[in-house]
């Protein structure tokens, strides 16, 4: 009966977590949808409270309250430019919470002097594995996005075969465990060569490749906790895993997509490896024009159609609210403004969005890039605030550049190009950007926060 | 584990691929923050490691794994209603921007 009872609530669950993800296909549901997802989380959580294998609810209530007080301002405090990071923490959280029930598991079994099955063993084992890896990985691009690491690529001779030497380390002993599950010097060397892993293939990773790396260690969490599932043969994990895993796996291909990466490449951590020093175009002879912010805002404010164009740029200076107010005022004086974003603009998936939604801008403004690349040759003015390799021609026509091939945003086709920057420094990926020299382009130096607040000021003045 | 258990792996990660991939890229932030939330589901593992009193070790892996899954529940969940919140509010008809009912708990 009791046994009956805990998987109702599991599946009351399982179809909770299912609506909420459906919520998520369309904003004005994807609240509710979640709210559903909160009400079948309590559900599992009380339906394994009162399983016969709990005796002792001590160290339960504590965890729960500890949790809660941790949890509670990582909700509500953590601002809204301080998102990828609070991505990557959670993303260590939930691996930290797999790995550590699996060590448990494995620690137990030994203890009581019986072997885990081979089935059971390989269960465990991936758990470890991939929750070691995220781990590892995790806190090195959290503590990347939080500038507390170097974001630039952290690179040594011989990284990448001792990377690979490594992984095939971890993958044999990962086999080795399997084969003879009682050998524990295997299995918690295998938990320290992963973490080591995990570390040492994000430390090579650039700030622009981080989308894709956190939209990987999403599924590779996913994935660890659909392994505990298989481990403690609990099916709500394995349906929560795969749903976690599934949406990691989606995300880092369209990333991979966004930035022409080949999927397998990204899949075994080459990725923020391909800086070999191609020839990109060099800035010699060229020059930039550079524009005041009194004739930007005349541009502005007489153009029918502007097409913004946010970047990292934007995140860094957290001057969304300045672009919503300026956005406003062209909207007031019978222009049309709309925003275009490229899936890896800023730090992680769906950045500049979550962003320009907290500044008030109404999402039917933004679009991807597919909608937005054939109104380009319709816009007076393309308002480039801070992005950078998105924009950068050469990805189309320079084939020697380190990004060709990736699709980018038509800014070039716009009928000016107004661009803000804070120097003319290269972008992340060090590649000159042609459209910085494009005689329809001009360049508005300074902080984005400050270029923008003159231009809102200039504006009212039109 | 059992070959059920694998049945149900992979049809939850087909549903899951369906579904997921219908996302649109506007809510791909919130939608990791939301599967975070969900995947604080180990904290049903968590519980059972914690409050099994099978030994010592056990027991200590599984508090400060309850600890982990719980304050990533408690706060993916908060933080993702906070995200979608602000794209309720960005909807394109004004007027209808009153928080939706029953969502007194999670307010920021």
């Amino acid at each position: 009966m009791r046994d009956a009872a805990i998987q109702a609530s599991y599946l009351i669950a399982s179809i909770l977590f299912v609506l909420g993800m459906r919520g998520m296909t369309r904003p004005d549901k994807a609240r509710r949808g979640m709210q559903l997802a909160a009400v079948g989380m309590l559900f599992a959580i009380i339906g394994t409270l009162v399983n016969s294998a709990i005796v002792d609810y001590r160290w339960i209530v504590g965890g729960l309250i500890l949790g809660t007080v941790i949890g509670y301002p990582m909700g509500t405090r953590v601002p809204m430019t301080a998102m990828p990071q609070r991505i990557a923490l959670s993303l260590t959280l939930s691996a930290l919470a797999a790995t550590l029930v699996g060590i448990a598991e494995y620690y137990t079994e030994i203890a009581a002097g019986t072997v885990p099955s081979h089935a059971q063993m390989a269960a465990l084992g991936f758990e470890i594995m991939l929750g070691s890896i995220t781990v590892g990985g995790t806190i090195v691009a959290a503590g990347k996005l939080q500038e507390w690491l170097p974001s630039k690529p952290v690179t040594f001779a011989g990284q990448k075969i001792l990377n690979g030497a490594l992984f095939a380390f971890i993958i044999a002993l990962l086999a080795f465990t399997i084969s003879a599950p009682g050998a524990s010097w295997a299995f918690y060397t295998m938990i320290a060569s992963a973490l080591l892993f995990g570390v040492l293939l994000v430390l090579p990773i650039g700030g622009a490749d981080m989308p894709v790396v956190v939209a990987l260690l999403n599924s590779y969490s996913g994935l660890a906790s659909c392994a505990t599932g298989f481990a403690i043969g609990n099916v709500i994990l394995i349906i929560s895993g795969s749903l976690d895993g599934a949406s990691g796996l989606i995300l880092s291909i369209l990333m991979s997509k966004a930035m022409n990466r080949s999927f397998t490449n990204v899949l075994f951590g080459a990725f923020g490896a391909t800086d070999t020093n191609a020839a990109a175009k060099t800035a010699s002879g060229l020059t930039v024009r550079s524009v005041s912010v009194e004739d930007a805002a005349i541009q502005l404010a007489y153009a029918q159609l502007v097409i913004i164009i946010p970047g990292y740029g934007m995140a860094v200076a957290q001057a969304q609210h300045q672009v919503r107010e300026l956005s406003e005022l062209i909207e007031k004086r019978g222009g049309e403004v709309k925003f275009a974003v490229h899936p890896v603009a800023g730090r992680m998936p769906g950045h500049m969005n979550v962003l320009l939604a907290e500044a008030n801008v109404p999402y039917d403004k933004l679009f991807d890039m597919d909608e937005i690349n054939g109104e380009f040759d319709r816009a007076d003015v393309a308002l480039v605030i801070g992005a950078n390799d998105v924009v950068n021609p050469a990805a189309r026509n320079d084939a020697s550049s380190p990004i060709y091939g990736m699709p980018i945003l038509n800014a070039d086709h716009a009928k000016s190009i107004i661009v803000l920057k804070r120097g003319m420094s290269a972008g992340f990926a060090g590649i000159e950007n042609e459209l910085f020299y494009d005689p329809k382009t001009s360049m508005l130096f300074g902080d984005a926060k400050a270029s923008l607040t003159g231009l809102v000021a200039e504006v009212k003045n039109v | 584990m059992s070959v059920l258990e694998l049945y149900v792996f992979v049809l939850a990660a087909f549903l899951g691929y369906m579904i997921i991939s219908r996302v649109p890229s506007l809510l791909h932030t919130p939608l990791m923050a939301a599967t975070n939330a969900i995947a604080g589901i180990s904290l049903v593992g968590s519980l059972i490691a914690a409050g099994s009193a099978r030994n010592h070790v056990a027991t200590i892996l599984g508090f400060l794994a309850v600890v982990a899954a719980t304050s990533n529940i408690v706060g993916g969940f908060i933080i993702t209603d906070r995200m979608l919140k602000m794209f309720q509010r960005g909807k394109p008809a004004p007027g209808a921007s009153g928080p939706a009912t029953g969502s007194s708990s999670t307010k920021s």
